[in-house]
């Protein structure tokens, strides 16, 4: 599957300053029962967005016209939880392209990479001071730049750290199948010699 | 010639399966055992279509239908549409790729991870994936086994391989013995309740000391099967008497000579003495009781007769947000404690606690006694094996007599994604593996608990202190 490149985003922000966010959150275990990935923008977020009757709930944040972007910013131990993909999914069809967080959980973290959605890790300070800029002026804009690794904002930056082979991958759109298919053979090799 | 550096059982596994190595590249890893269920592989298979390729080595792909399945009828069609597609997906894509799928109705469905284990698929030594975090489970036997996401179990199905960075590895010793009334659930809540549901992330931990070597093969499971919940990678347990004991005669398992052989080299697996850990870890089984979560995340447990901290008690100040929220959902008081709090639901069930020495535990609690008026009471096997075991021993009866019911196999509760759900507001002790907010369905309060507390809360209808009861 072809992706998108990556190279540099400016975009607003959405500030979701909660800890421990876990996938159960991002998408509830009763929409899984997709058998494509698209289409789970729609319910990203689902029980914190809505009421059981389908009421917008207000006071989320997803539900306040004032703030928007491609860029989505949550606490400590973002995605958290199960191995389901369609969270990384889900991030993406709603539009995000970058979630940045103190920490992120490891299976969350590949999962968002394989989908170029890119995860950017910020110490706790700078998140901070990010939240609070959002939060304050939501139309304040983020600049990702993966090809320098770095994230600024209001004259704010950090570099962040991002692994090599993950970096080429999202820069020109690769994908891991397209890595393990040229090693064929030797994987054949391996194994009838196991 | 230097002697070799001692290598951790986990290095042993991995830099055996490495295929490819290449400088700033991640390890192509080599994966002996894959599992597949409905809800993480339609997308992996659209792909392999997409690309018309074929699953690179069927006899190493093994499939069951578990997340959305009833529990009861489950020989009549799914009536939910959605959950009946799913299953009938996987069926497609089983037929067209040539997989052999347990199938609702087949003596070998079942959870994914109980399945595995009790067919003899997962052996010492291997590596195994699956789309589901819980293949951690699967570390019991020695091997390295963990959960990954659709992507990568489509890169599994076309390549056999997966790319994957080594995790820092990690000990957590347990010394000592057990107490009365405490088992293998207590110590993983434990554990997670210690060092919190991110403590080791970016890890793969390995389980050792006396009180994990003196546990069956089914309780060391229910070890690394939470080992997700605080983060990790997997967990595993070295192999030993009790693993190759378990394993002997199990259908998949090598029989005969080649059994004996595989033992030989099985024995060659546990960490060398010397071998270094990135960290580690150790506790006093002494100090281990029965366990219970309070909040929404399994790192929020604590002893059953402890009180639920305060906000001023919590270790970081940036988490007191985040707990009252939880406690809000939860509907409990900041430093009040949970023993004799009523319970409305009791599930036993999940890939945590639902194989044959958990419905035993059950039922030597529960037998010659009725439930608590107005307690809802779910058991469900975790396969048709354990189910057809617990009717042999009949404990169906013992159930029956208790006034609950012995259910057919599946996830059921522990995800609610079939119709097996805590309604809004309400109290579950449950023997699954998370308490997330709306796991066990919308607005539903979960307590996570061993089979034995949830039993005696079955009978008593609230939250109970087993060790009183036996
Ligand atoms: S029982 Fe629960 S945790 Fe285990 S595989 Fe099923 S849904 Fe996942």
């Amino acid at each position: 599957m072809s992706k998108d490149k990556f190279t540099i985003l400016t975009s607003t922000a959405v500030p979701l300053p909660v800890e421990n966010i876990d996938t159960d959150q991002i998408i509830p275990a009763r929409f899984l029962k997709a058998t494509t990935r698209e289409g789970f923008g729609e319910n990203l977020f689902r029980d914190w967005r809505y009421t059981s009757d389908n009421q917008p709930i207000n006071e989320f944040v997803l539900n306040n016209a004032a703030f928007g972007g491609k860029i989505l910013v949550a606490g400590k131990n973002f995605g958290c939880g199960s191995s389901r993909e369609h969270a990384a999914w889900s991030i993406y069809d709603y539009g995000f392209r970058v979630v940045v967080s103190s920490f992120f959980a490891d299976i969350f973290k590949n999962n968002a990479l394989n989908n170029a959605v890119l995860p950017v890790v910020v110490s706790d300070s700078f998140l901070a001071v990010l939240l609070e800029a959002i939060q304050k002026d939501p139309t304040t804009p983020v600049t990702v730049d993966l090809v320098n690794q770095e994230i600024s904002f209001a004259g704010k930056r950090e570099t962040f750290e991002i692994n090599a082979y993950k970096k080429e991958c999202l820069i020109n759109g690769y994908d891991d199948i397209d890595y393990l298919l040229s090693l064929n053979k030797e994987i054949r090799e391996f194994d009838l010699s196991h | 010639m230097s002697a070799q550096k001692p290598k951790t059982i986990f290095e042993k596994i991995w830099d055996a399966h490495v295929v490819k190595r290449a400088e700033g590249y991640p390890d192509a890893l080599f994966i002996d055992r894959h599992f597949i269920h409905e809800v993480t592989s339609p997308q992996a298979f659209d792909g392999l279509r997409q690309r018309g390729i074929p699953v690179f080595n069927i006899q190493r792909t093994t499939a069951t239908a578990d997340h959305n399945v009833p529990t009861k009828d489950q020989h009549l069609p799914i009536k939910e549409a959605l959950s009946r597609h799913q299953v009938e997906t996987l069926r497609k894509n089983c037929r067209d790729f040539g997989i052999e799928l347990y199938d609702l109705g087949h003596p070998f469905q079942g959870i994914v991870h109980i399945i595995g284990p009790e067919l003899g698929l997962t052996q010492p030594g291997m590596t195994i994936v699956c789309g589901d975090s819980h293949t951690s489970t699967h570390g019991a036997f020695g091997s390295v086994a963990f959960g990954i996401g659709t992507s990568e179990v489509e890169q599994v199905l076309a390549t056999q391989c997966i790319l994957q960075y080594k995790p820092k590895t990690m000990k957590i010793e347990i010394k000592g013995t057990l107490g009365k009334g405490v088992v293998s659930k207590d110590i993983i809540l434990y554990i997670i309740s210690k060092i919190s549901a991110s403590g080791a992330t970016g890890f793969f931990v390995e389980y050792a000391g006396e009180a994990i070597q003196q546990l069956s093969m089914e309780a060391r499971m229910t070890i690394c099967n939470m080992s997700i919940e605080m983060g990790a990678r997997g967990g595993l347990i070295a192999p030993d008497e009790t693993t190759f004991n378990y394993l002997k005669g199990r259908k998949f398992a090598p029989q005969g000579e080649a059994f004996d052989r595989a033992v030989a080299k099985w024995k060659q697996l546990p960490s060398d003495s010397g071998a270094v850990y990135d960290s580690v870890l150790t506790f006093d089984a002494a100090d281990i009781a029965p366990m219970i979560t309070y909040g929404t995340n399994p790192g929020m447990g604590m002893r059953v007769t402890d009180r639920i901290p305060t906000v001023e008690e919590l270790k970081e100040i940036n988490e007191q947000k985040s707990f009252k929220k939880s406690l809000e959902y939860m509907g409990l008081e900041p430093g009040s404690a949970l023993l004799g709090k009523p319970v409305d639901y009791v599930f036993i069930g999940s890939c945590t606690n639902a194989r044959i020495e958990d419905l035993r535990l059950v039922a030597s609690i529960v037998k010659g006694k009725k439930k608590a008026a107005g307690v809802e009471v779910w058991v469900i096997p975790g396969s048709k094996q354990v189910e057809q075991q617990a009717v042999k021993e009949g404990l169906n009866k013992v159930f029956e007599e208790a006034g609950f019911e012995l259910r057919s196999p599946g996830c059921s509760a522990c995800l609610g994604m079939n119709e097996d759900k805590v309604p809004p507001g309400k109290y579950c002790i449950s023997t699954s593996n998370r308490n997330f907010e709306g796991r066990q369905g919308p607005k539903s309060r979960t307590f996570l608990a061993s089979p034995l507390s949830a039993a005696v809360a079955a009978i008593t209808g609230k939250v109970t202190d087993v060790r009183e009861y036996i």
